[in-house]
């Protein structure tokens, strides 16, 4: 397919361009096949929009006489508007970005065609591989091997071709227990707790059905992660009630007498198009400037955002909670495994393990727990809150885990290496990106569209020094503790630099950010220059004594 | 046992209200003062301390099985709860409490026997660091339209304005007299504040009594007289904060407010903003959803709403907001009053002077901006914080309102405020503490029957001494923003954690940016010196030169080329003392040389009377 037969109107001048907290500007408006460029032809200070389209949640279009105007509402919630002058132009505009930014094939979109403007130094698709994570956990375990069950994606589409496993079982063994849950997501080892030797696993739902199917395998499987003695927790993220009426549908749950040694414990994290729902009620709620107060606080609290938020945090909390604090191992999952289980077993870690709250280790968390485990993210981000189709696939689980992450980070300002851009970023990127990162439901799909060859990763571009930069926290101070947070309402806040970043100007908020970073910086600055004058200082003593002594 | 003997009960619990931790263990005393609890169970001595005159209610709870407990509530929204072991001791602690905390005589009050060994001398210093003519002065005042008059040194005018009060020249004696019989109280209008830019003034006052169609034209001659003494602008502000069913209710009662028909070219308005009871009411719903036990979100949010209590900080804010725009923008005069003018009417002029005036958001301009529009103007502190024995309908948060509203403003503006969230909670800590004079009766007058000024400290030279602790470190200084346009959309405002849950330290974040970048402000402190020090000792030294060196002076000419502008870094420049010295280098100097004298009650100010007249300097230097 040519984009061309989809732009009838590649260009129009004298359009106005009307964003938050910008005055109307008039340019010229240009269609290319992956963005709306918008350039102002005025010379002092000339601007540029550059848009994706992928980017765009909705559009509409509306007309007074031939005047026409297109409001465009983006996936990362920014909501601009357009007067397009020429009603034939209008609707050959409009109608181009309509099929332009619904595109249903993968291999149509940006990060097929972009070719970066960088230097790469370092290939984001080998980054972060499997078979590092593993040599770290093997210098601490010799319990756990890797297992290559999965290469051509035959045994769980889903999972990435390399796995960790408990070297007591098997890949015939795990062949097994993948019959055993659903869509064969086997329990796999997510996070390895150095201090006291437990773990956290995770999988899908047990096929256990209505009349209690068991699997010897899988219950081995399950058990060889225990310590003698010990017991462990399994945390599904549904209520029980969920969790009962899933087997009526062949899924399930593992009951007490065939995993005894398993206590386990029921969280209600919701899902899918309740999640949408959520998002959808919060950003209409926060772009409403109509309300008064009772009204905001009303479709605040029934936007159910921040009750998802804490339901989510407080099940990482309960997960790290049994692994640091009972000597506990876990096992979490909900249905498929994909979603709230994700979160949870993520969650967990960036609470227990200091190296999740670096860069490096957070993106290798996303990697780790979202990409290769086999979060859907095309299904998921297909659209944000904007959308009015209802699709069943999408909702904000990964929005959801940012803004969980960022909640922790407001609560332990100096614990992360990253600040809040970098998370918003990482939300802006799921959604819509020039980089391959995101595309495909899983690993499998990735490398059928072969994505590594043919598409740049996001973490080229993120790690080079200009760019990490801008996502430096100036407070991060390492610290190697176990960081629980609040799950209180009074601790938890509406994440303002996402869902109010459009609705109010920041500038002085970004005037107190530059300010903190001024003041740590100089402070670095002058411990430098004092370095520098002690050692000098040394040196000509030592200069003198020695001359003094000849 | 006699009231103000120490005792003790040994074998208390004190339990944590959210962490579900073992309950503490330890011992109750009462002094004279405090009740301090001393937890024994805990491996490093831990020490809670309340002042009785903050607490505000204590409940004997039903026998539990670890004991008889005793809940108390104190007016900064601390919540003990104790567990004794005996039925008789719990109700002794209970009696004893319920009489310290309820003093009936003022001289009871704390401010009176508080004694922080400080020389006569320096407690008169004390009172005089805020002197509000010197604002006065700052604005212009007295000019060629305003003047600062005696007219009621005997509070012939008004029993509850102090003796100096600042009137339109134009307004004669008889006026004035005849203004004041016709405004509830007496409470005629006087100027708050005068922007020197455009001559628009914000003047305050009491409702008229008006009635159904009294007039009076003293009163109506006041009004003109204030539109005329700001020439560019034709028409004033008349800005009524109740909401109009309340002030047409007044009208039945002979008060009321202004008919427009009867002043010339004024414009009338209803803002709107609750009476102290509402208030106080949503104030009481508020706290019973900060102490709910583990709340669902939907349980929280649901609760805040229902309080209302961000809807009024938004009304006042919003008010605040208007007065502001009226002035700066459309260089109008207002005038506003509520019913006495001492409530709503001093939180939005107060909010508006700090909304206009960056001098507000200093720490002398915030002292002055509240013994101005609070204390001069008589705001019945006594009677709205319960500092005695008396009508509980007459409490009232409403100085706790105008102090969260500048929080919310310090969310919004974070450089623009000198002080930190912790000069606010301290601020309104001794509004209720009663052991400083400031905030103790209700108006000037009362004041001094009580023989304040010769018998009770000031709290601001206490303040003043602690900035090292309460200054923000990210503030830009005083000429960074001018005028402050808040947010008043619902989203802008937030819920004031450290205020309501503030001792319920578990919800608060852990790390604390604040330390921070203070402990940073100490560190820079203490660098500037040691390289200061390095690079006087470095040219000192005589004999051959080291072999790396000479390559030396280059980076340290790099480096100090873009380190020896300390103050640079913010942007704009800071205020300089009249010595050329830069405000904050000065002013960290000393601070620095009494970090050891600092502790929250400090037991030798005598010593530190540097301090005094550096912070006496610093202010001024501030006004000119």
């Amino acid at each position: 397919m040519e984009f061309a037969e989809l732009i009838k109107t590649p260009r129009a001048d004298n359009v106005v361009l009307h964003r938050p907290f910008h005055a109307a500007v008039e340019g010229t408006l240009c269609l290319t096949g992956h963005h709306l460029i918008f350039s102002s032809r005025r010379d002092d200070n000339a601007e540029e929009l550059w848009l994706l389209h992928s980017n765009i949640d909705s559009s509409e279009k509306r007309f007074v006489g031939s005047l026409g105007t297109i409001v465009i509402k983006c996936k990362d919630l920014r909501i601009i508007q357009l007067d397009i002058p020429g009603m034939e132009e209008c609707l050959n505009i409009a109608s181009s970005i309509e099929a332009l930014s619904t595109l249903d094939s993968v291999t149509l979109l940006y990060p097929f065609f972009y070719r970066p403007m960088f230097d790469i130094l370092e290939d984001g698709w080998s980054s972060f591989l499997p078979d590092q994570e593993f040599e770290l956990l093997s210098s601490m375990t010799d319990e756990w091997r890797l297992s290559c069950i999965n290469r051509d994606f035959s045994v769980c589409p889903s999972y990435p071709p390399v796995v960790i496993v408990p070297k007591s079982i098997n890949d015939d063994e795990l062949r097994k227990v993948a019959t055993f849950r659903h869509g064969s997501r086997f329990p796999v080892l997510s996070y390895y707790h150095k201090k006291n030797g437990m773990v956290m696993m995770r999988s899908s739902q047990p096929l256990t059905g209505t009349n209690w199917r068991r699997c010897k395998e899988d219950e081995k499987l399950v058990n060889a992660t225990l310590r003698a003695g010990k017991r462990g927790y399994i945390i599904d993220t549904r209520s029980l009630n969920v969790a009962q009426q899933a087997r009526a549908k062949g899924g399930g749950f593992e009951q007490e007498a065939h995993y005894p040694q398993w206590r386990r414990i029921h969280k209600s994290i919701e899902r899918f198009n309740i999640l949408q729902e959520s998002l959808i009620k919060l950003v209409e709620a926060c772009n409403d400037q109509s309300h008064n107060m009772d009204r905001w606080l009303s479709k605040l609290e029934a936007s159910n955002w921040l009750t998802h938020v804490k339901e989510i945090l407080t099940t990482a909390c309960l997960a790290a909670q049994c692994i640091d604090r009972e000597g506990a191992s876990v096992l979490v999952h909900g249905t498929e495994g994909t979603d709230s289980t994700l979160q949870v077993t993520s969650l967990a870690q960036i609470i227990l393990d200091p190296r999740c709250r670096t860069i490096q280790g957070f993106e290798a968390l996303v990697v780790r727990e979202w990409l290769q485990a086999g979060h859907p993210f095309q299904q998921r981000c297909a659209q944000s809150a904007y959308s009015n189709s209802k699709q069943k696939w999408e909702a904000p689980v990964f929005l959801l885990f940012l803004d969980c992450v960022w909640q922790i980070l407001r609560q332990f300002p100096c614990s992360f290496e990253f600040n809040q851009q970098f998370l918003i970023m990482l939300f802006e990127h799921a959604y819509a990106s020039q980089f391959g990162t995101f595309l495909g439901n899983n690993e499998n799909e990735r490398a059928k569209l072969k994505l590594p060859q043919k598409t740049m990763s996001l973490w080229s571009w993120v790690n080079r020094t200009e760019e990490l930069k801008k996502f430096q926290n100036p407070l991060f101070e390492a610290n190697n503790l176990v960081i629980w947070p609040s799950v209180a309402p009074q601790s938890l806040q509406l994440w303002e630099g996402v869902f109010l970043r459009w609705n109010r100007p920041s500038k002085y908020l970004d005037e107190a950010q530059e300010e903190m970073v001024n003041i740590i910086n100089y402070n670095k600055e002058l411990q430098a220059k004092v370095n520098v004058l002690r050692r000098s200082l040394a040196e000509l003593e030592a200069g003198t004594r020695m001359h003094q002594h000849m | 046992f006699p009231p103000l003997a120490v005792f003790q009960v040994e074998n208390v619990k004190l339990l944590d209200r959210y962490a579900n931790r073992k309950a503490a263990n330890g011992t109750l005393y009462l002094t004279a003062t405090h009740l301090i609890y001393v937890d024994a169970s805990a491996e490093v001595r831990k020490e809670t301390w309340i002042l009785h005159h903050h607490i505000c209610s204590v409940e004997k709870l039903p026998l539990s099985t670890a004991g008889y407990p005793l809940l108390i509530h104190c007016k900064n929204f601390h919540v003990a709860h104790f567990v004794l072991g005996q039925e008789r001791e719990c109700h002794d602690v209970f009696t004893s409490l319920l009489k310290l905390s309820q003093p009936v005589k003022p001289e009871d009050l704390y401010a009176f026997s508080y004694n922080p060994k400080m020389s006569k001398e320096n407690r008169e210093i004390g009172w005089k660091i805020i002197d509000l003519k010197l604002d006065y002065q700052r604005m212009g005042i007295p000019n060629d339209y305003w003047e600062i008059t005696d007219l009621n040194k005997d509070y012939e005018v008004c029993s509850t304005y102090p003796p100096e009060i600042v009137v339109p020249r134009a307004a004669t004696k008889a006026v004035v007299m005849g203004s004041s019989k016709f405004r509830s109280r007496g409470r005629i209008p006087v100027l708050s504040y005068f922007s020197k830019e455009n001559n628009a003034a914000l003047c305050r006052c009491s409702q008229p009594l008006a009635g159904f169609s009294a007039r009076c034209p003293e009163d109506e001659r006041m009004l003109q007289a204030i539109r005329e003494a700001n020439p560019g602008s034709p028409f004033m502000y008349v800005v009524d904060t109740r909401p109009k069913l309340n002030a047409m209710a007044n009208r039945a009662a002979g008060k009321g407010y202004e008919n427009e028909d009867n002043y010339e070219n004024i414009r009338f308005k209803f803002i709107g903003i609750e009476n102290i009871h509402v208030m106080r009411n949503s104030l009481q719903k508020l706290l019973e959803v900060c102490e709910m036990k583990s709340p669902s979100m939907s349980d929280f949010l649901t609760g805040l709403e229902n309080s209302g209590w961000l809807r009024h900080i938004k009304a006042v804010m919003d008010a605040g907001l208007f007065l502001a725009k009226a002035v700066r923008e459309e260089k109008a005069s207002v005038l506003v009053h509520c019913s006495d003018g001492w409530d709503r009417t001093a939180q939005v002029c107060s909010l508006a002077g700090l909304l206009l005036d960056p001098f507000y958001r200093t720490f002398k301009g915030f002292m002055v901006l509240i013994e101005k529009e609070w204390i001069a103007m008589g705001h019945k502190f006594s009677h709205r914080c319960g500092h005695l024995d008396g009508d509980p309908k007459e409490v009232s948060p409403v100085f706790t309102q105008f102090v969260e509203c500048v929080w919310q403003l310090m969310q919004q503006f974070p450089c623009s405020f000198e002080f930190n969230e912790r000069f606010l909670l301290e601020i309104h800590d001794h509004v209720y503490s009663c052991q400083f004079g400031n905030f103790l009766g209700t108006c000037h007058k009362e004041r001094e029957d009580l023989k304040i000024f010769e018998k009770t400290h000031s709290l601001w030279p206490f303040l003043l001494e602690r900035k090292q602790e309460l200054r923000n470190p990210l503030y830009k200084g005083f000429t960074a923003y001018k005028e402050l346009q808040p947010n008043t959309l619902p989203f802008s405002f937030q819920f004031w954690c450290g205020m309501y849950n503030r001792f319920d330290k578990g919800m608060h974040p852990k790390q604390c940016v604040l330390d921070h970048l203070l402990s940073c402000r100490s560190q820079r402190v203490k660098l500037e010196e040691d390289a200061s020090e390095l690079e006087n000792k470095l040219p000192f030294l005589d004999g051959p030169l080291p072999s790396e060196l000479p390559s030396f002076p280059k980076a340290g000419h790099a480096a100090s080329k873009a380190l020896d502008t300390p103050e640079d870094y913010g942007g704009g420049a800071p205020p300089v003392l009249s010595n050329g010295t830069p405000l904050g280098a000065g002013g960290a100097a000393v601070d620095q040389e009494h970090q050891e004298n600092l502790c929250p009650h400090s037991q030798d100010l005598g010593d530190s009377m540097e301090l005094l007249e550096c912070a006496g300097k610093d202010g001024n230097a501030q006004h000119q």
